[in-house]
């Protein structure tokens, strides 16, 4: 009977002993049958049937005991004798154990962030029906974006809502950062503004109060807020008199009419939600009492629908992209141009699965995790192989023992099992340790990855994906080490095995082969892992010298917020000015200046040029802008290469001028010197095309990010500037240390209105934060790649030792017979290098043939990078070399008689 | 209960009923004590009480598969089958046997 059935014997007892009944009833009838046949009367027949057939319950009993007890003993004594042997030999143990819980534990750690970000369902009703609604590639949509959420626009959201199609019902968000604070240093809460339909449709509930309705997101707008479990836990002390508790969030005061139950983080993944309020409240919250809605270009919506029973994500969206040219009609924006707008119409709209929630971080995030999860792959796979190795040795030990048993007529099967079960054990304890490993290492990645700009939000729980994932890597481990062991040890025959205590030469050798093999083949892998280490350790360092265009050393960068305060449009120039003027007074600044945003921050504006008084529009030329002040250039270092920085000047009624980069100067003015020469500047529907004369060529500088190749970038004055915004970044170059600058920096500007608020820290910090990815992936390498390293050193040390100790008699008599020390120690020494020689190569040519996997995450480094390749050979060798030299000495240090008289 | 004089068979079971299983095809508990009887002239009875768990032994070895079947009588009955398995382990046990009673024959014969 195949073992499945027989676990379900055990479990399912009263099954086994219907079937055993029925067949015995049926045997009972049949003699009585006969019996009757023959004479008897019923009732005689019957009782001579069952007296003929023994006694009952015996029977039965005797017959379940094969099935069962029998089984069930003999797995009750493996265990038993497979913690007896371990507790034998408790280094062994601990070093299996606590290896496995390594590997299991990076598995299932990266494993969780793998089921967090992409497989793990919203928690919220019926996940499967709701699709994310969105553009086919390449849509031409300008505006005014604002929100990681931009998808639509309110005019556009309120087509779709009416007109509902597919969907039972849609939903809209927009994600938005609320300060809590009155003023001083903001503190954000993680905001959304929502759709009256955004709770019910989900099928969220409160776990206190109640969630906001369709009846909150009108006209009237009454201001309240449903927060998350976590920032009321977090931010209002679990306080259970919340409700009508009021919040400031940016200046306004809303009052909290219900919590959303743990569970419910948002439908973000990678994002929590803290704070939600209607979307109507973005009218009353923003600084000129209108806000986003009535504009028909302001993009700051994510849409998500409930599809009808019968609707598939395919329909709908088929359905979407067929009604897009009569939707476009009906949202067009006002103040696009002909062309614009023409491609406007043309745009179309699709659904996609929504199931696990939208991401921003999942497409990004691929290629890493999935790299991460074959790199902690491997290191299981090593520590497995260093497993198997060590079992390999011990089942040697064993030999005898496992002769005897043979011989004695014990199944090979049932020998196999009882080493497997050991096996078991180790595996078993390995994946429970490991399940604590993966806790801390998930919670520590998710740390380096965050930064306190940008929280990021996993729900990291356990759920059956994770739990069967670290189960099956048990199982998994558990054979791929215990197996083969197990298996060659009881092919011996007993006869030999006993005979020669295994310890002839002609039945080891071969043995030593499967070792040897598992060896190289642990130097081959941990070779790939040290090398990928180091190619991202490298490309890391790479990142963080690149040349960017500006110093980043001693430099501030201040985000500042004017807050309620606001000021109208036309005094904030001047408003500007001021503050500039307080922070260049501060003792150790050496100069500030104004940006508009600072470089690496990941804003960015693009927008088409024509050069030398072509016209702009439709001229599939484009650049990115920026706005500094004068002494910008200066305060950043970045050089000037000709012409002039922005100066006093430069105002908003003077001409119109700008400032480009080397990028700029070759791409549109074929390299020469743009000094002098004009560009215009693409404009909205009817508005003339600005006129901006070069005043100076700059140095290129990284825009969006460190990793980027040079864009064409063009600067404009600050004071040119015709909506000055309600805040402003600035840089100051700072002598001396930061803590104190900062500080009188934060007063300085308190003073001139304490509703303004400043975020002020060293711009290294923020190109820092822009390069955490790839921060982790260097760290995780690196400690992968070191971990798997020391894995492979362990077992090659643990080869060596046992093969020296295997060969002791045989050096004794070298050395007996006149061979010098050195010379021993050249022996064991030149089969660890052949060991490592052979390994090295294998894992060059592996290293070779994987770096192109990784080529898209390195940064100025080549997947064939010889200062990596030849980093990590040199590095394995020299340890690995050690290692072997240790069992080396002492083999060559053992006096030469003790040696041969062992025996 | 007495001892029953056929104790000494069981070691023999496994062969006579892989042998019967071989030559009549699937048959219950019943039918397999019945035919090795009536087969030997009732020289050989099996005992139940043995050949429950012989079958059922050979069938965790997987030398015999089994299926519930409802007879021509209207019972439902466990019909037995011998396997690919079993076959080869009947061989086996043929082989050993006939080896055994030759032995055994010999030292009749000549001692």
């Amino acid at each position: 009977m195949p073992w499945y059935r027989r676990w379900r014997n055990v479990f399912r007892d009263d099954a086994v002993g219907t079937e055993l009944d029925e067949e015995l009833a049926y045997h009972l009838a049949e003699t009585a049958d006969r019996l009757m046949e023959q004479g008897m009367p019923e009732a005689e027949a019957l009782r001579a049937a069952r007296r003929q057939l023994g006694n009952y319950t015996i029977q039965k009993e005797r017959t379940r005991d094969m099935n069962l007890a029998m089984w069930l003993d003999e797995l009750r004594a493996d265990a038993t004798y497979g913690m007896r042997q371990l507790r034998q030999s408790p280094g062994f143990a601990a070093v299996s154990v606590l290896s496995l819980a390594l590997g299991i534990g990076a598995n299932t750690a990266i494993f969780q962030l793998v089921n967090a970000v992409r497989l793990k369902l919203l928690p919220v009703k019926d996940p499967e029906q709701l699709v994310v609604v969105d553009w086919v590639k390449d849509s031409a949509r300008a505006g005014w974006w604002s929100s990681r959420s931009a998808n639509f626009t309110y005019r556009q959201w309120d087509t779709l809502h009416s007109q509902q199609g597919p969907f039972t019902d849609l939903i809209a968000w927009s994600a938005s950062p609320f300060d809590l604070t009155k003023g001083g240093e903001p503190r954000f809460a993680q905001g959304l503004f929502v759709s009256g339909s955004f709770f019910p449709v989900l099928g969220v509930g409160a776990e206190l109060g109640r969630t906001l309705g369709a009846s909150d997101d009108s006209g009237a707008c009454n201001t309240s807020a449903v927060i998350s479990h976590a920032f009321w836990q977090r931010e209002l002390g679990a306080d259970p008199q919340v409700l009508g508790r009021r919040l400031t969030l940016n200046g306004y005061p809303v009052s909290v009419i219900g919590v959303t139950p743990p569970s419910f983080f948002g439908v973000e993944v990678g994002h929590r939600y803290d704070v939600a309020v209607p979307m109507c409240a973005d009218r009353l919250m923003s600084e000129d009492h209108k806000g986003r809605i009535p504009n028909r270009a302001a993009w700051w919506l994510s849409v998500m629908g409930r599809l009808k029973p019968g609707w598939t994500v395919k329909s709908a969206s088929a359905y979407l992209t067929t009604v897009s040219p009569v939707f476009m009609r009906m949202t067009l924006p006002e103040d696009y141009k002909s062309d614009l707008a023409k491609k406007y119409l043309a745009n179309k709209m699709n659904a996609k699965e929504a199931n696990n929630g939208v991401s921003d971080i999942r497409e990004g995030s691929q290629q890493s995790l999935n790299l991460l999860l074959a790199i902690t792959g491997l290191v299981l796979l090593i520590a497995c192989a260093n497993l198997a190795n060590l079992l390999l040795a011990r089942a040697a030990v064993r030999e005898p023992e496992i002769a005897v048993r043979l011989a004695m007529g014990a199944s090979r099967w049932r020998v196999v099992r009882q080493l497997l079960a050991e096996s078991l054990i180790l595996a078993t304890s390995g994946a429970l340790l490991g399940v604590f490993v993966a806790y801390a290492v998930s919670r520590g990645l998710l740390a380096l990855l965050e930064t306190p700009d940008t929280p990021t939000f996993l729900s990291l729980s356990w759920d059956w994906r994770v739990l069967m994932f670290t189960a099956g890597l048990a199982i998994a481990t558990c054979l791929l080490f215990g197996l083969v062991p197990a298996l060659r040890s009881t092919l011996l025959s007993p006869a030999l095995a006993m005979r020669a205590s295994g310890r002839t030469a002609t039945a080891s050798r071969e043995r030593f082969g499967l070792r040897r093999a598992l060896v190289t083949a642990q130097v081959a892998l941990s070779l790939l892992l040290l090398v990928g280490a180091l190619l991202f350790v490298r490309s890391f360092h790479k990142l963080l010298t690149t040349d960017a265009g500006f110093k980043p050393e001693n430099v501030l960068a201040a985000a500042i917020d004017f807050g309620k305060t606001s000021y109208p449009e036309a005094q904030r120039l001047s408003v500007y000015r001021t503050v500039l003027d307080h922070l260049s007074a501060i003792p150790g600044v050496a100069s500030a200046a104004q940006v508009g945003f600072t470089p690496v921050s990941g804003s960015g504006w693009d927008n088409s040029i024509g050069p030398d008084g072509a016209p702009a529009a439709g001229s599939n030329k484009s650049a990115f802008f920026n706005r500094a002040s004068p002494g910008y250039f200066k305060t950043m270092g970045i050089g000037i290469l000709a012409g002039r920085e922005f100066d006093e000047h430069d105002t908003a009624n003077s001409a119109k001028v700008a400032i480009v980069d080397e990028e700029f100067a070759r791409k549109y003015f074929h390299g020469v010197n743009p000094v002098g020469h004009t560009f215009h500047l693409e404009q909205g529907a009817g508005k003339p095309e600005p006129l901006f004369q070069i005043v100076g060529l700059v140095r290129n500088t990284k825009y969006y990010e460190l990793k980027e190749e040079f864009r064409a970038i063009g600067f404009f004055p600050v004071a040119q500037d015709e909506h000055p915004g309600p805040g402003m970044n600035a840089v100051l170059r700072i002598a001396g240390s930061p803590g104190p600058i900062i500080k009188s920096a934060e007063q300085v500007i308190g003073g001139i209105n304490p509703s303004i608020s400043v975020q002020i820290k060293p711009f290294s910090e923020q190109l820092l934060d822009s390069v955490r990815g790839e921060r982790a992936m260097a760290i995780l390498s690196g400690a992968f790649g070191s971990l798997a390293a020391l894995l492979a050193t362990l077992g090659l040390y643990g080869v060596m030792s046992y093969m020296t100790a295997r060969r002791r008699k045989e050096i004794g008599v070298r050395m007996a017979l006149g061979a010098d020390r050195l010379r021993v120690v050249q022996l064991v020494l030149k089969e660890a290098i052949l060991l490592l020689a052979v390994g090295l190569v294998m894992g060059v040519a592996l290293s070779l043939w994987a770096g192109q996997l990784a080529e898209k995450l390195l940064f100025g480094v080549r997947p064939r990078d010889a200062m990596s390749l030849g980093g990590a050979v040199v590095l394995l060798s020299t340890i690995a070399l050690l290692a072997a030299y240790i069992p080396a000495r002492r083999a060559a240090a053992d006096n030469p008689m003790s040696a041969v008289r062992v025996e | 209960m007495p001892k029953s004089p056929n104790d000494k068979l069981q070691g023999t079971l496994t062969l006579l009923v892989l042998r019967t299983l071989r030559t009549s095809g699937p048959l219950h508990g019943y039918g397999l004590c019945e035919h090795i009887r009536s087969v030997s002239d009732e020289l050989l009875q099996v005992e139940e009480g043995s050949l429950y768990p012989a079958l059922h032994r050979m069938e965790q070895d997987e030398w015999i598969s089994s299926k519930w079947e409802i007879t021509n009588k209207g019972r439902k009955a466990k019909f037995y089958s011998i396997t690919a398995r079993g076959r080869k382990q009947l061989a086996e046990e043929n082989e050993s046997w006939e080896r055994l009673t030759e032995g055994v024959m010999r030292v009749l014969k000549y001692s």
